[in-house]
């Protein structure tokens, strides 16, 4: 037996705490008793699921249903009742572009910009940021003196708001910032890094990777460290190199969370918008104008706000999110049976 | 990457430096630097004048230059080290300043103008916390209503969250009936419709109930989380049908089973939603950017964005608001950033 | 108070059927214990008269009343749980209450329940532990106190023993009969081991596959099984089953050719038996004799278990398995032919279909 001193249950503050929470339940317990009755078991099934569906129906499944209707009319008008019927001339204006590898020729020039940019963004940010996370999670895997406190710093980032990310990158990338201080060490001149279209573009792909990245390595590091040791141990006692071993078992056996990280991260990076937007606000020009950013100025931001359009706009993201969310399902499942017949 | 592989086989006890460790400690280092340097800048720069915060090079900590007031000039003046022609120096105060000469008196004799080239000049400064960036924002600016917001918001919507996703997993995991996987399947889905896919039509549904310019507008959408609903059910699972067996004869009702007996049960589980719950409300941004046009209604976020983004940016409130909007965030992270790494890697959720 | 009946009830889980018409009458103040081997229903059994699980057809009464559509809580039913279901985030004396709570009875009165309920199952010590700070037997106190306290019309026990070894299991199953004769209210006790339902029991019901094999007090069910399974079910190490045909009738006795060609003798007691008819004849392992004489057969031994007060001896009987248990030691081993005597054994008759003749 662990714990041999009697304790009482509960301690008195959170007794205290309890004791309105008690009474609230308490109260709602008479009438629930009568509704009991009349429903039975499975009527106080369906009471416990209706207000979470409630929700989840009103503010999720019937916006995802209508924004098909939204996306085939036209108009600046909000309610659906106020605009008119359109058929697929939003998705027509969409893809109406004379040269197709031009995105300046087409009439949704900036759409089409969002996409570029998105899809560069995406290549960019997601090959970084597998890199960097598997890098620092195989280095956390090592045998290291405070693990945990080397695992909270790459991790530190994650738990901040994109808004207070852009703002402290925006602050260090400035011209009297951080950065061009340390430069400034080495000889360099002072530089307005997020005027510079291709220096911005940059800045968004570091500054998501560093918000984001300790949050993959923690996933893969938990990967890591559910290989068994003695697998090592095995292949250190056939002499195998440890390249080799990193090649033939650590990958391998890593390969079931790497998967759904690498989706996990392509999802995320189709999204981007939070922290780029407060950072560059899609600048300069449009050099970090991103899908989102895209869909959200386009139905709300602009004098001449086209929700239809931004409607359309959406439902191409969310078809390309469908598709990575269902490989992610199909890995976990997959990853999940592998589990089960070890 | 066989160099990353070495790293595995490394093992106590060996002599020596092998070169992966070097490549370990230049990696650990840098990430130190990397990750924390940024926020430890904001924090320190917070605490900066506007002058300073202009200055470059930029100094670490915040220094001023020390002023003082000299009998017949209004404002105080700035002080400065000055080696005089005759090459002796003193302690001057710059009237004003006209090419590269500047034009001093000193404090004592302030009748008598002394021009000093200003190369000959150093100006004397204390280190000075400038805390009316903190103060001034809650006094002048709606940082308080924004703060209030902010924490209303995160608090109302996290309790409704734990109540509503509770009573939906206690339903999912401890009843049978028609319907249950569909029910599963329909919450799991709504991970496949991220807000950047329905913002425009969820826009509208929001004006139409009225919570348009309206916090509920910013609760109501974000509490039925799908993944809250799944964390919470697949704890659940795991406490036995007998205890619920053993409620109903004694005479508990369904509701009584549901908060006396599940709920305390799974409060390891909530307790872990429930900081997830905070921190993703506390940080929510596009939604509150999209529903909250008022100002008295920013919460914290919507508001630093909305500053930080006008032509004459007040960076010495800016950073300082910045840091306060990280406080909570930073405490989470300290004192239970255990649970949300244990979370995380055994759900591989955010 | 206490008297609970059942007519014809059926229980299906979707397509499977796990009682098939249960008929069965108890008796206000009696121990009846159902036993049979896992998956025979039960359980289930129990679980519906607890209202659990909701009967498919039938009707269940208690005290007269049909209670087919009485929720649990309302049929004033205690039950003790396999795996004790204390609820482990409440203290002993938190668990004892809820149930009286939930009544909404007196604060006072339920103080002194649960102290008296203490104090007949010594628990007094441990009221304001935990579940989680308790042995497996103490817990197994506090699940039956927590039924106690309720003073129900009658106890439901659901294998409240299997969880505990076998030391306290038998110091435990002496308690509860204590209990039982203390509070002489109706308890209606689940188990596997027929060790358990022979010492608890005032009546035995033997289930098998959804059905009642046979309803009775432990010594009708040794004495006298009424098929084949429940003779091999009942009595440890179970009958011995001797496969042969009728080769003679007489007033007083047959005479049986066993497989393998030996005659045995056997007394009729008034059964009909037909000449030429396919037997089975059971005996007890306790009622077998070594050494030749009357009515006896040759058996090969197998296997000799030297338990010190008893001899366990594995034969073989021109082909068919026999269990002798010879009281005290000796000096036998494998291989030896010996002879086996069955003049004073009880006999039990099976026809082919297992049913008792």
């Amino acid at each position: 037996m662990k714990a041999e001193t009697p304790r009482p249950a509960g301690s008195g503050f959170g007794e205290a705490i309890m004791v309105p929470v008690r009474l609230a339940m308490g109260l709602v317990d008479a009438p629930l008793r009568w509704v009991q009755r009349k429903l039975g078991l499975g009527g106080m099934a369906a009471f416990f699921l209706l207000p979470n569906m409630l929700i989840f129906g009103i503010f999720v499944l019937l916006p995802f249903f209508i924004n098909f209707a939204y996306s085939m009319t036209g108009g600046t008008a909000l309610f659906l009742d106020d605009r008119t019927f359109v058929g697929t001339d939003q998705y027509a204006r969409l893809f109406d572009c004379s040269n197709y590898i031009d995105p300046n020729s087409c009439t949704e020039d900036t759409f089409w910009t969002a996409v570029g940019n998105t899809a560069w963004f995406v290549v960019l940010q997601v090959t970084l940021m597998i890199l960097f996370s598997l890098v620092t999670a195989l280095i956390l895997n090592r045998e290291l003196m405070a693990r945990s406190f080397w695992r909270a710093v790459f991790f530190f980032p994650v738990l901040l708001s994109p808004v207070v990310v852009g703002l402290i990158w925006k602050w260090i990338l400035q011209r009297q910032g951080l950065l061009n201080f340390a430069l400034y060490g080495f000889g360099f001149e002072p530089y307005t890094w997020l005027n510079d279209r291709n220096w911005a573009f940059a800045a968004a792909v570091g500054v998501s990777i560093w918000a984001h990245m300790g949050f993959y390595t923690l996933i893969l590091l938990a990967g890591l460290q559910a290989i068994p040791k003695d697998l090592y141990e095995a292949a250190e006692m056939d002499g195998t190199r440890p390249a080799r071993a990193f090649w033939r078992i650590t990958l391998p056996l890593l390969m079931p969370n790497l998967l759904v990280v690498i989706v996990l991260v392509l999802i995320r990076a189709v999204q981007i918008f939070d922290e780029v937007y407060v950072l560059t606000g899609g600048g300069p020009g449009t050099s970090t104008l991103y899908l989102t950013q895209y869909i959200y100025e386009t139905g709300f931001a602009t004098q001449l706000r086209n929700p239809g359009l931004a409607a359309a706009a959406s439902i191409l993201m969310g078809m390309v999110l469908v598709v990575l969310t269902l490989i992610q399902l199909g890995l976990g499942r997959s990853s999940e049976k592998k589990g089960s017949r070890k | 990457m066989s160099r990353i592989a070495a790293f595995i086989f490394r093992r106590k006890g060996r002599n020596g430096w092998h070169w992966t460790d070097i490549v370990t400690w230049i990696w650990l280092v840098g990430g130190l630097l990397i990750m924390f340097g940024p926020a430890v800048w904001l924090v320190g720069s917070s605490f900066k004048s506007p002058a300073a915060l202009a200055e470059f090079p930029p100094t670490i900590l915040p220094y001023v230059t020390q002023k003082a007031t000299v009998e017949g000039y209004d404002k105080p003046l700035d002080l400065y080290d000055a080696t005089l022609p005759d090459g002796s120096k003193a302690v001057l105060a710059e009237v004003r300043r006209i090419g590269v000469i500047s034009q001093m008196v000193d404090p004592e004799k302030p009748g008598e103008i002394i021009k000093v080239n200003i190369s000959q000049r150093t100006p004397v400064r204390t280190m000075a916390f400038a805390t009316t960036n903190y103060t001034e924002p809650f006094t002048h600016f709606d940082f308080v209503r924004y703060l209030w917001n902010s924490v209303f918001v995160t608090v109302t919507a996290t309790l409704i969250t734990l109540v509503v996703n509770s009573m939906a997993a206690f339903a999912l995991s401890k009843y049978e009936f028609r319907g249950r996987t569909f029910a599963m399947l329909l919450i799991l889905a709504t991970l496949m419709v991220p807000l950047s896919v329905i913002m425009v039509p969820l826009y509208s549904i929001v004006s139409a109930l009225g919570l348009f310019n309206n916090l509920w507008g910013v609760i109501l959408p974000t509490v039925a989380t799908p993944t809250g609903v799944f964390i919470l059910r697949q704890y659940m699972l795991t406490i036995p049908d007998e205890l619920i067996d053993a409620a109903r004869m004694d005479k508990a009702s369904e509701w009584q089973i549901y908060w006396r007996i599940v709920l305390p049960l799974t409060a390891p589980a909530l307790a872990v939603l429930a900081i997830f719950s905070v921190v993703w409300r506390w940080n929510d941004f596009l939604w509150p950017l999209i529903v909250l046009s008022r100002k008295e209604l920013y919460t914290l976020q919507v508001g630093l964005s909305i500053y930080s983004g006008e032509l004459n940016v007040q960076w010495h409130f800016i950073l300082a608001m910045t840091v306060v909007t990280m406080i909570p965030v930073v405490l989470v992270f300290i004192f239970l950033q255990r649970f949300i790494t244990t979370g995380i890697a055994g759900t591989g959720l955010k | 108070m206490g008297h609970i009946k059942l007519t014809n009830v059926i229980k299906s889980f979707g397509a499977i059927d796990v009682l098939h018409g249960i008929n069965l009458e108890i008796n206000d103040g009696e121990f009846v214990v159902f036993v049979g081997p896992s998956g025979c229903g039960k359980s289930t059994l129990l679980r519906t008269i607890a209202g659990l699980e909701k009967p498919t057809g039938g009707d269940l009464a208690i005290d007269g009343k049909i209670v087919n559509d009485v929720p649990a809580a309302d049929r004033g039913l205690a039950m003790v749980f396999q795996s004790y279901a204390l609820y482990p985030h409440m203290s002993v004396r938190q668990n004892l209450a809820f149930g009286l709570e939930n009544t909404r009875m007196p604060q006072a009165e339920i103080a002194e329940r649960i102290a008296e309920a203490a104090r007949m199952l010594e628990i007094e010590p441990y009221l304001d532990r935990r579940p989680g700070q308790l042995s497996g037997g103490q817990r197994q106190r506090v699940a039956i106190g927590r039924a106690i306290v309720r003073r129900p019309v009658a106890f439901l026990l659901d294998e409240p023993l299997s969880n505990l070894d076998a030391e306290l299991r038998g110091s435990t199953r002496a308690e509860l009969a204590a209990l039982h004769a203390r509070l002489s209210a109706t308890m209606i006790y689940v188990t596997h081991d027929q060790i358990e339902a022979m010492t608890l029991a005032d009546r035995i019901v033997v289930l098998r596959a959804g059905r009642i094999e046979q309803i009775g007090t432990p010594l009708e069910l040794y004495n006298r099984p009424a098929n084949r399974f429940v003779a091999g079910f009942i009595g440890s190490p179970h009958m011995n089953f001797l496969e042969g045909a009728v080769e003679a009738v007489h007033p007083e006795k047959a005479v049986a050719t066993l497989v393998g060609g030996h005659r045995l003798e056997f007394p009729v007691a008034g059964a009909t038996i037909e000449t030429g008819s396919r037997i089975t004849l059971g005996v007890r392992p306790q009622h077998i004799c070594l050494g030749s004489g009357e009515n006896s057969i040759p058996a090969k031994i197998r296997l000799v278990e030297a338990l010190g007060s008893e001899t366990v001896l594995h034969a073989d009987v021109a082909g068919q398995k026999i269990l002798v248990v010879a009281p005290g030691q000796h000096d036998l081993s494998p291989g030896l032919d010996i002879a086996l005597s069955l003049s004073t054994a009880p006999i039990h008759l099976f026809n082919e279909r297992g049913l008792r003749l």
